[in-house]
């Protein structure tokens, strides 16, 4: 049996999926909120880079879904049931949403927290619980998630590493 | 503006220059701050992706100063200065004739923020009233905002803007270097110019390429 394991990376405004032993990481979250959706059982994740609250506020005219907490956590759900993972027994967790800076344009005041709101609306809408969550606040973060133990791993520049 | 709207090699060009004229002035008051020769690179100009834009000032999670601010005016848009931490380090302690200071500490010494958005000011003051010249348009900076965080952080705030219209940006790129005394670059940042989507066709009205 093969035990390497690879960590796959996201991008922002992009999705991905793995299976144990493999984990899954997203680099330099600000007010952009990384979603986990995890079977424990399977041992199957998936993570999102969530960049905007709404898909409403696109205005183009090919959506990108993982850009934004509505249409993403629904096509990510949609990933991990083409894996085999029933909805019911998805869990999630969180991290991100910070207010780096305390200016800006009218559109972009406030997206951290408003993020945040959008992917909790969401995730209710379907029935996921959130198991962890740390959000907010006013650093980036570097997430990793690992399936094989649901541990969702949190660096931060001044707050060292943290695991939920 | 829709994404599909066709951005040409010539309108990167007109951009570039813009950046040229801009980065030659930023350089120049930068330098007499200093009281040392720095070095404004010829700008790129691109139309990257987001996570292309991180590469650009070293990865999502490479931790920099940077410095924000918006753009208002007749052109709206996002100005990131962005220094990885030694550089910044190096600025702020010749600027404020401090060696001790550094922005690993938490918190960061008050006297070196205000040093760093000063620089910001500098900056982007110089750099808008050369492209306020050369385009006709009127332009003023915010007061810019400090952050040392990792690049993704920081630069995406810069992204959202953006995203809502396209998943890619149109970057005027300057990279600034000082040469050492051993030859090597003992500095090297970058400065980023990102105009807002709707501000497009202003600029390029404004330079008749529209």
């Amino acid at each position: 049996m093969n035990m390497t394991k690879t960590v796959v990376r996201v991008g922002i405004a992009d999705m991905n999926i793995v299976h144990a032993p493999d984990s899954i990481r997203t680099s330099g979250l600000g007010s952009c909120v990384g979603v986990v959706l995890y079977d424990e059982a399977k041992k199957i994740a998936g993570l999102l880079h969530v960049m905007l609250p709404d898909s409403s506020l696109g205005r183009s005219d090919n959506l990108n879904a993982a850009k934004f907490a509505d249409t993403g956590i629904y096509s990510l759900m949609e990933m991990l049931k083409a894996e085999g993972v029933r909805p019911l027994s998805l869990k999630a967790k969180i991290a991100g949403g910070s207010q780096m800076f305390q200016f800006g344009s009218s559109d972009t005041i406030r997206i951290g927290p408003r993020n945040v709101e959008a992917v909790k609306q969401e995730l209710a809408r379907l029935s996921i619980p959130i198991i962890a969550e740390d959000t907010g606040g006013s650093s980036g973060r570097t997430i990793e998630f690992d399936p094989t133990t649901s541990t969702l791993s949190i660096r931060t520049v001044n707050l060292g590493t943290k695991e939920i | 503006m829709k994404s599909d709207h066709q951005i040409t090699d010539m309108h990167l060009d007109v951009l570039k220059e813009i950046g040229n004229i801009g980065a030659a002035h930023a350089a120049t008051a930068l330098s007499q701050l200093l009281g040392r020769k720095i070095d404004m690179l010829v700008p790129k100009v691109s139309l990257v992706s987001f996570d292309e834009m991180f590469d650009l000032a070293g990865g999502a999670e490479r931790i920099v100063a940077g410095i924000y601010l918006r753009i208002q005016g007749d052109l709206s848009g996002s100005m990131f200065f962005v220094l990885p931490i030694d550089s910044a380090n190096e600025f702020i302690r010749r600027l404020i004739g401090d060696e001790t200071f550094d922005f690993h500490a938490v918190p960061i010494p008050e006297m070196g923020i205000s040093a760093m958005q000063e620089l910001g000011n500098i900056l982007s003051g110089s750099y808008l009233s050369a492209l306020s010249d050369f385009t006709g348009l009127k332009v003023h900076p915010t007061v810019p905002s400090l952050s040392v965080d990792m690049v993704g952080a920081i630069v995406s705030f810069g992204l959202i803007e953006v995203s809502h219209y396209s998943d890619e940006v149109i970057v005027i790129d300057t990279r600034i270097e000082e040469e050492g005394d051993d030859g090597n670059s003992s500095v090297d940042g970058h400065f980023f110019l990102l105009p807002d989507p709707e501000s497009y066709i202003t600029i390029f009205r404004s330079l008749g390429v529209l």
